[in-house]
């Protein structure tokens, strides 16, 4: 945790002293944003996720200066499987399945986390071993291609056997529960009312937690230097003695794994999917998230994330009565805005702040490419 | 199960159609990537722009009794400076500045590039696709018992014109010369007196004229354009560029022939070699299939000489 928090390195007893107050905000926040509504509380749930997966992102572009197209292709793994595991879509068109589990299947969320975990691990692994020893820009290229292929796959999946019942998607997917205790239900707890959204905030909140300090924890291991020796120039990784193909694969796995938990806690957390929120557009979105924040930069990527995140979201609410107010009508459709937005935010980051916003304080090096320097 | 010979000469040639305008497109992307090593990933918008265009002045060209072949003539006409404009725009703002960047960074400039022109090109022709009339006769020619449409002939005709058009610009002229040398050593070309500034945005407006041209061809062959439509073929035709060899002009050519065969028998047969079980919407998987496959084992291309890793 201390070196998330570089400035009081030299100083534990600060650090920890500092924590406090942020961690009662973080316990307070829902509750605080719920005052304006319980949509505030989902645009926060929705932005941690987001920070869940400028994370996972961030090993394979930030660490490893790989960079992924098709990140959001784990993304839609990990939501799938918990989607056919937690809904009747399996069990109303396949026999067998109804007969094997005649209640239903409803796995329980300390199953599917691992599990979404280990599958998408397994799809960043069999992309990854084609792929990897492309340049970087092949690279990006048949990453973009390989999210593509899945997302017309669960389009197109529902014939002839319906697996991913088509673009209409899945629907009545279960709550994420855990001992039985479903975080679908309102309750009441010591005088304070939880709605599914805080629930969801805090399961969210962990896991990001949990996210932060994996990542946080690779950076300085041994896997962590390799991945930042082969970005910055992987000739020299080689000579090292690292094994640049497996460091590399290592790298796609674990950051598809963590695609993949993000991807399920999605699906639980909106009790509906459908290949409509696997589009390329997502995959750009969370690579912009990284390399605006900071690539490689944890802190970063987690300010480059809300940014990202958030500043659309709020527009949403504030755009269309200023834009009322400015012209009498609305000009721009929020959306639009919002694509206007992360377009020009992309091109003018890159022109005057090509590290990001907040890089990492390495000296010396350039943060973010595959050692090409031309 | 019967093979039918009509249907794969027909299925070929259907390839045939769509992969003129892949390679068309594919030319584009090769030129910046020989003399940049840069994905131009706006190059795909280029063309829906034309394609826009030339889908908002036809039905006004029409209503005013142009004749159809005349309109087609006209909208290329207006469609080619607009895109070149807009293609050497882009290359000023947001590709020049970001030569000695980091490799990523000209890379995410020009998806951002990408979506900003796809959002303006929403806004201003509002997200539902606009029709294309029918400016060519619509009677099939028969070949023996493979049908051509007219509209298909024409792409045939024009995408060959356009590249024999630019091999022999990039063999023959002086500018070609200073394109080879560029793409060759950038450096050594500034110091033989070739304005390398200049080059690399001719190169670009050649791309984008080209880039107008299949805009307005696509539009013609699916009667509509969107403003989504750039991106699935600039992505195949990236695709094309690579399987012919990146940086090769002949090997884009060549790439976006055999990717348009190739998807054309591919979603042809697909049902048929699965039993059924795959269908022809699976049609766009197969430009990323070849790439994959492409790239694992030979990244240089049929026709690349350079090996794919320079770094």
């Amino acid at each position: 945790m201390l070196n998330f928090l570089p400035w009081f390195k030299n100083n534990p007893k600060a650090a920890y002293l500092a924590l406090i107050p942020i961690v009662i905000v973080l316990l307070l926040l829902p509750h605080l944003a719920g005052t304006f509504g319980n949509s505030w509380v989902r645009i926060i749930d929705f932005a941690l996720l987001y920070i869940m997966l400028a994370l996972g992102l961030n090993i394979v572009v930030g660490y490893a200066g790989l960079l992924d197209l098709g990140y959001v292709a784990f993304y839609a793994v990990g939501a799938y499987m918990y989607a056919l595991l937690s809904s009747p879509h399996l069990f109303e068109n396949f026999e067998w399945i109804a007969q094997t589990f005649p209640n239903g299947i409803h796995t329980s969320l300390w199953l599917v986390i691992p599990m979404a975990a280990g599958i998408a691990a397994l799809f960043g692994a069999v992309l990854g071993a084609p792929t990897l020893r492309l340049r970087g820009d092949y690279l990006a290229i048949v990453t973009l291609g390989f999210g593509e292929i899945i997302r017309i796959f669960m389009n197109n999946l529902n014939q002839p056997i319906n697996i991913t019942n088509g673009p209409q998607g899945i629907t009545k997917i279960d709550s994420a529960s855990f001992f039985g205790y479903s975080l679908g239900e309102k309750r009441e707890l010591f005088g304070v009312l939880f709605e599914p959204v805080h629930m969801y905030y805090y399961l969210f909140l962990t896991l990001t937690i949990i996210i932060i300090l994996i990542t946080v924890r690779l950076q300085d291991s041994r896997i962590g230097r390799a991945w930042m020796a082969i970005r910055e120039d992987e000739i020299a990784a080689k000579a090292m003695g690292i094994n640049t193909r497996n460091v590399k694969l290592l790298a796609f796995a674990m950051g598809a794994s963590f695609g993949g938990v993000s991807g399920a806690m999605f699906s639980a957390f909106q009790g509906f999917v459908s290949p409509e929120s696997f589009t390329l557009m997502e995959s750009i979105v969370i690579v912009a998230m990284v390399v605006l924040g900071g690539m490689g930069h944890i802190p970063g990527v987690i300010l480059g994330a809300i940014l990202l995140y958030a500043i659309p979201e709020t527009l949403r609410f504030i755009a269309k009565p200023m834009q009322e107010a400015i012209f009498g009508h609305e000009l721009i459709a929020p959306e639009a805005l919002r694509m206007l937005l992360f377009g020009l935010a992309m091109v003018v980051i890159m022109l005057y702040r090509p590290e990001g916003l907040w890089p990492s304080p390495k000296h010396g090096s350039d943060p973010g490419l595959g050692g090409a320097t031309r | 199960m019967e093979f039918d010979f009509q249907i794969l000469l027909q299925q070929i040639l259907n390839g045939l159609v769509l992969g003129s305008v892949y390679a068309l497109v594919a030319l584009g992307y090769t030129m910046v990537y020989g003399i940049l090593q840069l994905i131009n990933f706006a190059h795909g918008d280029v063309l829906m722009i034309g394609a826009m265009l030339a889908a908002t002045l036809a039905p006004i060209l029409l209503a005013a009794g142009v004749p159809g072949i005349l309109v087609l003539i006209i909208v290329t006409a207006v469609a080619i400076p607009v895109c070149i404009l807009l293609a050497v725009v882009i290359e000023r703002v947001a590709y020049r500045p970001l030569r000695n960047a980091p490799r990523l960074a000209p890379l995410i400039t020009a998806i951002g590039v990408s979506i900003l022109i796809q959002t303006v090109a929403m806004m201003i022709w509002k997200p539902n696709p606009r029709p294309f009339p029918d400016l060519l006769p619509t009677d099939p020619i028969m070949m023996g018992e493979v049908v051509l449409a007219p509209k298909q002939l024409l792409i045939l005709v024009v995408a060959a014109a356009m590249m024999i058009g630019l091999t022999l610009l990039v063999n023959r002229t002086r500018l070609g010369r200073a394109m080879r040398a560029t793409a060759e050593n950038p450096r050594i070309a500034q110091l033989m007196g070739v304005n390398a500034n200049q080059v690399i945005a001719l190169t670009f407006a050649i791309g984008a004229a080209l880039a107008a041209v299949a805009g307005v061809l696509v539009a013609l062959n699916y009667n509509q354009a969107s403003f989504m439509m750039g991106f699935t073929p600039g992505l195949k035709a990236f695709t094309a560029a690579v399987l012919g060899g990146i940086g090769n002009l002949a090997g884009a050519m060549v790439g976006g022939l055999l990717l348009g065969i190739i998807e054309s028998l591919g979603a042809g047969y697909i049902g048929d070699l699965t039993g059924g079980f795959l269908g022809s919407q699976y049609q766009d998987i197969f430009a990323f299939v070849v790439l994959i496959i492409v790239l694992v084992f030979r990244p240089s291309g049929i026709m690349g000489e350079r090996v794919a890793d320079r770094a």
